[in-house]
Formats: C-alpha cells, structure tokens, sequence
C-alpha cells in the first residue's frame, strides 16, 4: 500500500499495540468523572453546611431565648439578656432603603445614558470604570464613610452622630451603583434594535424612546438587578460595622447610630464570647435571620430573570 | 394648530436634551465618587507609604506601624486559598458543562452555585467558625482562614469556568473524539487548553476578592495585630484588610493616615491584579 | 489490518432506522459501502445525510436523544455492539468536518494529535508521521517551513487539508467527509477534491456533498437519499445519467432542493 510507502511500520499497528498496554488510561478515564463528581458536591456541601450550621446553633439558641422573644422582642442588649432582634432588623433595612435611595437613581440614570445615549467608545470606556467601584474592598468603603461622608454629613446635620446611619447607607448605595448599573445596562442592550427603530422611525425623541420602550422591555431584569443590589445591601458587613456604630436603636433617623444583622455578628463574634454561650449561639441565630433575608432576595431575583427572560 | 405642533415638537427635543444631561450628570457622580475616594485615600496616605513601612510590624507607635504581617499573611492565605478554590472550581465546571447528564441533580448543583454566590461574605464566616474552627479543631489558623476563602470564592470561579469551557466550539470537541480521543483526553488536551484565559481572569478577579475581604476572616479569627509570619499552615496570621480595619478602628486621627496608606497597598495589589486579567482577556480574545 | 475480509463492503447497513427523540431521521436503510471507493450521499437538506454519515463513526452519539434500531457492520462487524470500543471505531474510521475546524495549536502540535493520544510518543516518529501526513494532504511543500505556527494563520483551504493530513496521521481505513468543501472558495474547493481522488488509492471514503456537480466529478458510487429514506444507490455515471426513480431524475434535474 503506498500509505505506508515512507514508513516502516505502520501506525494502526502502534496505536493497537499501545491499546493493549494502556489500562492506566482506562483507569483515568473511570475515575475522572468520579474526582470531578466529588468536587461538584463540595458546592452542594457548603450549602448543607451553611444551613446545617446555622440551624444547629440556632437551634441550641432558641431552647434558652423564646422564638417569640426573639422575633418580636424590642430591644437588642445581649449581654443583659435582652434578645429582641427587632432593632437590628430596622438598622438593616434602614440602611438597604437609604442606599437603594442612593443606587437606583444614579446606577439606573448611568444604565440609561450608557446603553441609549453613550457611543461605543464612551460605553466601553465607562462600563469597566463604573465596575472599579465593585471591586473595591468593602473596608475601604467603610474608612471612606468614617473618615470623609460622616464628617462632611456632620457639617450639614449638626446633632449627626460621628458612627450613623446615613453616610453608611450612601456608601452602602456607592458599592452597589455598578451592580444596578451593570445589569441594568444588560438588560437594556438585549432589548433588539427593531423596537428602537420602530419608534424612532414614528419621530420619537431618544428620551422617548428610553422611557417607553427600552425601559418596558427591560423592565424585569432592571427589578431584578435591583433585587440583587438589595440583596447585597442586606448583607454588607464591613461598612456599616466602621460606619453605621454598634448601638441597637430601633429608630428611622438617620443621623443615629445604629447596629445590623451583619455588624452584631462581628461584635459578637470578635468580643468576649466563649464557645457555646447564649452570645455565641445568638450570632447563628441573626445570621439564619440575615440568611433566609438575602436567600429569598436572590430567589427573588432569579424567578424575575427567567420568568420574563423571553419577552420579546 | 401648525405653530402648535412645531412648539410641541420643540418641548420634547428640549426635553430629549434636558435627560441627556440629567443622566450624564448621574453617571458622572458615581464617576465622581471614585474620583473623591481614590483622592482621599491618596492625599491622606502617599506620606506614610514608606519602604519601612512596607518591612515593619504593626506597632503601637504611628511612626513604626507597617503593613508587612498583613501583606505576606494575605499573600500565604491566596497561597493556600488558590489552589484548592481553582481545582474544585474548574473541576465542577467540568462536571457540569461536560460529563453532568441533563436531570434534576445536575439542575440543583447549578442553582446551588447560583445561591452561593449570593449568600452574604459573614455567613461563610460563620461556616468557618463552626466546621473548620471548631469541628476541625484547626482553631483560628491560617488554613482555617484560607479554608474559608476557598468555599466564598468557588462559586465565582464555577461561574466564570463554566463560561469558558462553554465557549469552546463544539467543532473542537468533535474534530477530537472523531479521531478516537476519550472524553478525557479530549477535555485535557482540547477543551481546557482553550479554556484556559477564561478560567484564568475569572479565577484572577475571584481570588482578588478573596484579598480585600474582611468580614468571613474577622469570624474565623484572623488576628488584628500580629508581630511574626505565619511559619506553618496552622500559624496564627493577620491580612491586610484585618489590619486597616483595626487602624481605622483607633480613636486617634493619625492613625487614619496610616489605614490610608496600608489601604492604598491594598489597592495597588488589587489593581495590579485585575490589570493581568483584563490583559489576559484581551489578548485571547475572539480566537475563534 | 490483519484480519482477512472476505466481502469487499466497508460498512453493511441493514434495516437501519434512527430517531431524535421522536423524530424519525432514517427510515429503513439497506447499503453496501464499497471499500476503496468513493461514495458520494446526495440529497436536498435535512434529507438525513449527514445523519447518516455521522452514524458510521457513531459521531452521532454527542447528541443527546438518539436512538437506533437495525445493524451497521464496519468489516462485519456491528459497531453498535458491547465489544466495538467507540474510540477504537474511530481510530479506523476518521472524520473530516464540513469546517475547517483545526486546533488553535501550531501545525505541526495538530497533525501529531492522533498519533499522540493514542500513546505514540518518539520524537522522530511523530517527525515521521507528521510530514507524510502532510505530504498525502497535498500541503507539505506549503507549510513545510512553518510547522510550528498557529494553524489559525492559514487559509481555509489551507485548514482543511491541515484537517485531513490530521485525519490520515493516524492511518484510518475510512475517511467520512461531512460536505468537506462548502466553507471554502471555489479554487480551495478544486484542491481539496484532486486530494479526495488521490486518497480514493489508500482510503475508502463516504462524502456527503449538497453539490451535485462535485458528486459526479470526484465519486464510484453515489447514494440519493430524500427524507431519511435511501430513494437510489448506484454507480455515479448510472445516477446522473440514467435515474431509475422519479425522485432522483426531479432532483438532479433541478426541479426541487
């Protein structure tokens, strides 16, 4: 056979002869998929993990403290046994609303300018500077709010406290501007050319537009970005554990200081607590609390993207 | 009725205009607030940035005060923290794009990951606490921290890895397996080669997360002044976030100069980060 | 091969039929692949051809929901059975895509890929292999001086024959070509189809074409097939000039597809 003129061997005959010898690789090729199996169940034991943990401890939690007292109770002051997480609940939503306050207007506004009004250029310039603001630390954030929004806040609201609500709130809404911003701008890029043409060819200004069809089109993943920016809001830690003060206050002023779900945590976690005393359970108690919060948001979230994902 | 409509006309071309600039306006701000920031931290911080401090040990006294312990306490932590983030998480993808079959399983190991990115950086904290502080009895050590940072950042890099392996066209595969290839060597000679800068700026921008997190490690009881290096895995450590947290938290005001000047360390190491990804995306982009 | 055949078929196919999901894709199929031929399967698109000719290497199997029924025998063998090792068919029956679709490796890293994963490790024979390979794509004198860059770099037509010279380093028996030439310009197009005549010496080959006129330049044998059924197989010079069904005669007449 000319194929194999050059050669003198042939190469089928090699590659049978190396079959035989090769049960190392069928040996890999089992046990691949079994490793790589092993390791995807590391994600799904996390969560068990994290529900598990939370639970137990939880648990242990509410055979000394009444669900009730916890859930309805009006004053949070662990270590005189008061375990009413109340107050923490309104710091956290105090602080998610103030900085939804700051986020949806501003990130929405950059969405809108971004995906209807900006060139490709200005676009690609902006989109990855606004993302800096997502990849900065959270603790950064918090020496900002501390040390530069309190103060120049103070000079404005002179009873402001120097640990308060708002100017964590607003870092809190800076942080997750690009988040709403971001997604929001997806959204609004997937909505297809044509409907835009379609009003623009009626004589419809861009504002117009942008306003009533873009907006509409993208309508649910802007709810859902937003949801998600809610989410994170919730879950913040560091920023309003520097900024926002450690004083459980059942208050809507903004000027005071507060205390969140998140910030009891690291002050119960990093002051004088032993292992397995109210104190130390009561931190799993709030962050089951803070966890069904930021999962129901997410689910929240999810369930809006692909429930209405196929619009046009 | 003619003069009507042009002046009607006339009201919404100014009102076009009038939102153009509201919104430029409002992206501007977020502009602006980075701006502010960024020039805070430089004007308060650029006169403590000194070679010393870099080398030194937190101290009590300002002019001693340096950032060494927390920066090679993260770059140990990243150490540990990479690896074992980068295998589970490419491996899952692996599952999952490739060899999961399309049932309910599969479905709830990807909605699973979907959830975990969104739970709260503090509730792996308190994961870290109950099994690899206390159950593990590994204490408020470096691997426990490093542990902990592993399981926050996996689920970023499952999402960003499976993306990758996803955009290598089916053709590739094909051309492979139609030449006898094994699944396997087909994913390892084929699939991840080309998947490779995905995997890589996705991991990049994870694990720089993981090095400006503060919240699960205060949990899991990395220290907020210490005076070595961890020598082992079970050391106790400190990271550069623990330690601008504990100089922002002091009373006195010079110490804010110093948190400035270790967060614009922290900055500089992020950025350089996030500059290799973005390099790394540029350069093997559209290669299909 | 050291097996001795008695029947000069490459594949038997008999009574095949396969379905996505619940479509059915092939109904009822009987044919006789000539070995050291070339086969041509014709047909307007969705006629089930590629089907057919992805079934022969069991290519077909990365997508999910098929099902068979019938038998295929590749030197009588069934290929669907327990004993057939996929990747072993595979080895003996290659494939050459309808794109180009070489590996973002240098030229030199695509060719030896074959011979590579199935354990062939020398330096020099892989040398070896690599250059007669590319000698029998007809591309050597092309790329000779530039093994080692990106085959990306190449033209389309230049791509394929870097596919089949990756296809021939592994020395199938078989060479199954999916519409080979229809990403390609009509001067790559005429390339590849004098090396398809010159491989027709050492290979057997099945190529699925939706160009008529290049059925009847290059192949023996040419295969009609029309909404997953075989509606006529015979020589190609018969079918073109002398149909025995309607269907094939309105087909090559241009009347449909």
């Amino acid at each position: 056979m000319t194929k194999k003129a050059n050669l003198n061997y042939s190469v089928q005959e090699m590659i049978s002869k190396n079959k035989k010898s090769n049960s190392l690789g069928n040996l890999v090729e089992k046990l691949v998929p079994i490793f790589l199996l092993f390791c995807a169940i590391v994600s799904v034991l996390t969560t068990i993990g994290i529900v598990f943990t939370l639970l137990k401890e939880s648990l242990t939690f509410f055979t000394k403290v009444s669900l009730k007292d916890f859930y309805f109770g009006t004053e949070w002051s662990p270590w005189t046994d008061k375990f009413g997480v109340a107050p923490l609940i309104t710091g956290t939503l105090l602080i998610t609303v103030i900085a939804i306050c700051v986020a949806l207007p501003i990130g929405l506004a950059a969405a809108i300018y971004l995906s209807e009004y900006a060139s490709e250029k200005v676009r690609r310039t902006i989109k990855p500077i606004l993302e800096i603001l997502a990849g900065i630390p959270t603790v950064v954030y918090g020496f900002f709010a501390l040390t530069f929004v309190s103060p120049l806040l103070g000079e404005i609201f002179t009873d402001m406290k120097i640990f308060n609500a708002l100017s964590a709130g607003i870092v809190v809404g800076i942080m997750i501007i690009p988040m709403i911003a971001s997604l929001s701008e997806d959204a609004m890029s997937a909505v297809p050319r044509s409907l835009r043409d379609g009003a623009l060819g009626l004589g419809a200004t861009k504002f117009e537009v942008a306003i009533k069809v873009v907006l509409p089109a993208a309508l649910s993943g802007i709810i859902a970005s937003v949801v998600l920016a809610i989410s994170r809001a919730i879950g913040e830690t560091m920023i309003v554990t520097i900024a926002a003060g450690a004083t459980p206050n059942m208050t809507f002023d903004p000027t005071q200081s507060i205390q969140t779900l998140t910030a009891f945590i690291v002050q119960g976690a990093t002051g004088d607590t032993s292992y397995h005393s109210v104190i130390y359970n009561s931190i799993y108690a709030v962050g089951f609390t803070l966890f069904v919060f930021t999962l129901l948001m997410n689910i929240l979230s999810q369930y809006i993207s692909r429930k209405f994902r196929e619009d046009y | 009725m003619h003069t009507n409509n042009t002046s009607k006309l006339k009201n919404r071309v100014i009102l076009n205009k009038l939102f153009k600039l509201l919104f430029i306006f409002a992206t501007s701000i977020a502009l602006l607030f980075l701006g502010v920031l960024i020039y805070r931290i430089l004007s308060q911080g650029l006169d403590y940035l000194t070679i010393d401090f870099l080398k030194n040990y937190p101290a009590p006294y300002i002019e001693e005060a340096g950032i060494f312990a927390g920066l090679m306490g993260s770059l140990f932590m990243i150490a540990i923290t990479a690896p074992v983030a980068i295998i589970l998480g490419v491996s899952t993808a692996i599952y999952l794009e490739e060899y999961a079959k399309q049932n309910k399983f599969t479905r709830f190991i990807q909605v699973n990951v979907q959830n975990l990115a969104g739970v709260p950086s503090i509730v792996f904290g308190l994961l870290g606490l109950t099994f690899f502080v206390y159950m593990l009895e590994l204490g408020y050590t470096l691997i426990a921290g490093a542990l902990t940072m592993s399981l926050l950042v996996l689920p970023v890099i499952v999402v960003a890895a499976q993306e990758a392996i996803r955009s290598v066209p089916k053709e590739l595969r094909d051309a492979s397996i139609g030449m006898g290839a094994t699944k396997w060597q087909t994913i390892w000679r084929i699939v991840l080669p080309a998947s490779i800068p995905g995997i890589l700026t996705g991991s990049i921008l994870a694990l720089s997360r993981a090095i400006g997190e503060t919240a699960p490690l205060i949990i899991v009881g990395a220290a907020a002044a210490i005076y070595t290096i961890p020598d082992s895995i079970f050391s106790k450590y400190t990271v550069m976030p623990m330690q601008i947290w504990s100089w922002t938290s002091r009373p006195q005001e010079e110490w804010q100069y110093v948190a400035a000047a270790g967060i614009i360390v922290l900055l500089i190491i992020l950025l350089c980060m996030n500059a290799i990804a973005v390099w790394i995306r540029n350069k093997f982009q559209n290669r299909y | 091969m050291t097996t001795i055949i008695n029947n000069n078929a490459a594949f038997s196919i008999e009574d095949f039929n396969l379905w996505y999901g619940n479509d059915q894709a092939i109904h009822q199929i009987n044919m006789k692949i000539p070995r050291n031929e070339i086969t041509a399967v014709i047909g307007p698109s969705g006629c089930g051809k590629s089907t057919l000719l992805k079934t022969l290497n069991r290519m077909i199997e990365t997508i999910p929901s098929v099902n068979t029924s019938g038998s295929i025998k590749y030197n009588d063998k069934d290929i669907f059975s327990k004993k057939m090792l996929v990747e072993e068919l595979r080895t003996h029956v290659g494939m050459v895509f309808q794109k180009p679709n070489p590996f973002p490796k240098s030229i030199y890293e695509n060719v030896a890929y074959g011979p590579k994963i199935h354990g062939i490790k020398k330096k020099k024979v892989l040398d070896e292999i690599v250059e007669k390979s590319l000698r029998g794509a007809a591309i050597w004198d092309e790329v000779k001086d530039r093994l080692n860059q990106n085959a990306y770099g190449l033209s389309g037509g230049q791509q394929q024959r870097i596919c089949i010279a990756r296809c021939l380093a592994i020395e199938p028996d078989v060479i199954l070509m999916d519409e080979p030439t229809s990403a390609l310009d009509p001067i790559s197009t005429l390339k590849v189809e004098e090396l398809i005549k010159e491989l027709k010496k050492d290979y057997t080959i099945v190529i699925v074409t939706h160009n008529m006129q290049q059925a009847a330049r290059i192949s023996d044998k040419t295969a009609f097939m029309l909404n997953g059924e075989l509606v006529e197989f015979t020589d190609t010079d018969q079918l073109f000039s002398n149909p025995k069904d309607k269907r094939t005669e309105d087909y090559i007449t241009g009347r449909f597809g």
